[in-house]
């Protein structure tokens, strides 16, 4: 068993060597990654962090690494929210594509690729500097697996002072014309002091095909800057997807995430905030929605390193079928963090008998002036309810999926994008049932 | 329009209603009254359809149909009517969202065309007058966070917009101030017509004097134990209920409601 699993890993190594070469420095990277996933392979359910996400399935699978881009996507329009008016980067298999992406607004900002950038004189301090610097791959083999095959990638810079009106949006594509493929899409974001721009992160497959998707979002927010990210995950249904957002805020920034997940069979989503200067706030919020024999899977970590800070937490999961959620959320005060702020909760709707969560809140202070509250609940639709919207004539089916939309509204409402909350809306509601069905 | 013949029913194996006879005309309004735990909440929530009440014995006729046999959301879509006496909070779906949604739903069952968002809007701004209720509160969450006065109105203004044929207010007045009272009372009367019907469950007589019932029936022990006309209301609020449950029947009136 052992061996075979080592043996299918063998295959990312062997790949690894065909890599083109590029600049020292990111050679250096990516070989210390590889190495480091040499040693690690993947997670295991011995591994604590792991525990109830068994990734042996995909560990076996021989998905290809994504060495080229493709430069055809049909409509690729169809995948951009129409608020973002051209600020839309198109990202396919972990390539950046210059063909498929627009940049209409985005002036002083620079959305380029990340390969791009540490070869530029004008980025390569900032780049250097803060790649694989929040997403640690030492102790993770799949962050190790991502910043091995680093190809491409996207770097976004806000300088200081620029305000961002339009939403900026990424969309990260995959596409099987190369079968099975293994994609590594790789953002680093610095926001610079004074700045604020609002990013939409998109992962969408163009097909049915299965493949699988290893991603990793590093977020540099500076002093005072203000970061509105939302990150939606819906790729198809036969899809692995794992992904990291880490971030570190500046004194006083701000950084308002909201991650949403519905597709993937097996979907593992990973958020730290690191908030190492005073004053920052965050919000961390989701919404995951699995079907079916879908698995979805949110650890995150929130990091309060010194004082006055906040931050606030709602996920909220909808299971039906065989669907499985982890929700592992901790929060750590740490030492002289003092008058820290932070709220979580964690809140799941089992539609199905067969549905299943494992949530596990964790608070560890060592602090002693600080507010902390958590909170995790698991329930199914009221009867009551239910039967209210019955005693106004909604049939029982139309009266349950009205309260998990009324369940989900709760982070949906929250969206300040209106395309986004229509699409999740529609899917929630009238989607809700024959998807989670199908 | 509602028939209902020696209904019993029970709640976990427990019975409530013992074998009650109403008959509900066109135009009509009936005060339903009786003392704590007498049946006649149990009764509403009957005709309503809840499924916590078991119906052990007996029929309800409703314009000629078996009503039992339907489910609730049919009852509410052929025009029964339920002011709930404890509304239901439904946290993240507005107000508007959910009347429309009930209405449409009422008209596809009578084979009519829905109505879209902006011409909903100008029905429930119509409609939202009879209750005196602001333009505010159709875009706030279901009855969340509203008060107890605002729970009533919102439901006279759910009948409103769905026009019952037969509606039963459960306790509408339990919770509400006279002014709240008066305006949920104004909204009842401007929807009666000649040719629906209202029951009014209470256990104060102080509803009836904006709500003036053609009978008044008083449950006790989960049986219509005396039948009358408005003056029935007045007596009980002048000698409570005692003389009625002491007195064992007190049904002298015979069959059938009094003319008024």
């Amino acid at each position: 068993m052992v061996t075979e699993l080592v043996k299918s890993e063998n295959h990312y190594l062997t790949a690894f060597r065909e890599l083109v070469p590029t600049m020292p420095w990111l050679e250096l990277v990516r070989s210390g990654a590889i190495d480091r996933f040499e040693q690690l392979g993947f997670p295991t359910v011995r591994d604590e962090e792991f525990k109830y996400t068994n990734l042996a399935s995909l560990a076996k699978e021989r998905f290809q690494p994504a060495t080229r881009a493709v430069e055809v996507i049909a409509d690729v329009e169809r995948f951009a929210y129409p608020e973002t008016a051209g600020a839309h980067l198109v990202v396919v298999n972990g390539f950046l594509s210059e063909e498929l992406s627009t940049r209409t607004g985005l002036d002083d900002v620079v959305a380029i690729d990340l390969f791009s950038a540490v070869a530029d004189a004008r980025y390569n301090k900032i780049a250097r500097k803060y790649l694989a610097r929040n997403a640690n791959y030492h102790d993770n083999g799949l962050k190790a697996l991502n910043t091995a095959f680093l190809q491409s990638g996207v770097f976004l810079w806000i300088p200081k002072n620029v305000k961002l009106e339009t939403p900026l949006q990424i969309t990260f594509v995959s596409d099987a014309s190369s079968a099975k493929s293994a994609s590594f899409p790789r953002l680093l974001v610095v926001a610079e002091e004074n700045s604020s721009a609002t990013l939409i992160e998109s992962f969408v497959s163009n097909d049915d095909a299965s493949h699988f998707t290893n991603a990793i979002a590093e977020i540099v927010l500076k002093d005072g800057a203000r970061l509105e990210h939302y990150r939606l995950q819906n790729e198809n249904r036969s899809s692995y997807h794992v992904g990291a957002t880490a971030a570190e805020l500046g004194r006083a920034s701000s950084y308002d995430a909201t991650s949403i997940n519905f597709g993937a069979q097996l979907a593992r989503h990973d958020v730290s905030v690191v908030m190492d200067h005073e004053g920052a706030e965050c919000w961390v919020d989701g919404l995951y929605v699995a079907g079916a024999n879908q698995h979805s899977d949110t650890h995150s970590v929130i990091d309060h390193k010194q004082p006055n800070c906040t931050s606030h937490q709602l996920y909220k999961g909808i299971l039906d079928g065989n669907a499985r959620a982890v929700f592992n959320g901790k929060i750590f005060v740490r030492e002289g963090a003092q008058k820290t702020d932070a709220m979580q909760t964690n809140k799941n709707l089992l539609l199905s008998a067969q549905a299943r969560v494992d949530t596990k809140p964790q608070l560890e202070i060592y602090a002693d002036d600080v507010k902390c509250a958590h909170g995790a609940a698991v329930g199914q639709i009221d009867e009551e309810e239910l039967f209210y919207l019955e005693a106004r004539g909604l049939n029982p089916e139309l009266g349950r999926s009205l309260l998990t939309y009324g369940f989900a509204e709760e982070v949906i409402g929250k969206i300040k994008i209106e395309s986004i909350r229509a699409q999740l809306d529609e899917a929630v509601l009238t989607h809700l049932h024959t998807r989670l069905e199908a | 329009m509602l028939e209902i013949r020696n209904l019993h029913a029970a709640n976990d194996g427990n019975e409530i209603l013992k074998g009650i006879n109403l008959t509900v005309r066109k135009g009509e309004v009936h005060a339903i009254m009786g003392p704590n735990g007498s049946g006649k909440s149990t009764l509403a929530k009957v005709l309503a359809g809840h499924p916590q009440y078991e119906v052990t014995a007996g029929e309800v006729l409703y314009e000629g149909k078996n009503l039992l046999e339907m489910p609730p959301d049919e009852r509410a879509r052929e025009g029964v009517f339920m002011a709930f006496q404890y509304p239901i909070e439904v946290p993240g779906v507005s107000n508007a969202q959910f009347l429309r949604l009930a209405y449409n739903e009422k008209r596809k069952h009578h084979g009519e065309e829905e109505l879209d968002p902006l011409e909903f809007k100008d029905l429930l701004k119509e409609r939202a007058k009879v209750v005196e209720m602001d333009a505010s509160f159709m875009s706030r969450s279901v009855n969340e966070g509203f008060s107890g006065g605002e729970k009533k109105r919102n439901e006279i203004l759910q009948m409103a917009v769905l026009e019952p044929k037969l509606a039963v207010l459960d306790e509408t007045d339990s919770g509400l101030d006279i002014d709240a009272l008066r305006v949920v009372a104004g909204g009842v009367n401007q929807l009666l017509t000649p040719d629906n019907a209202i029951i009014v469950v209470t256990h104060y007589q102080r509803l009836l004097n904006y709500i003036v019932p053609h009978y008044v029936h008083v449950l006790a022990g989960g049986r219509i134990a005396r039948e009358g006309g408005k003056e029935l209301a007045l007596e009980l609020e002048e000698k409570g209920y005692d003389w009625i449950t002491s007195v064992d029947g007190g049904k002298g009136t015979g069959a059938g409601a009094p003319a008024n």
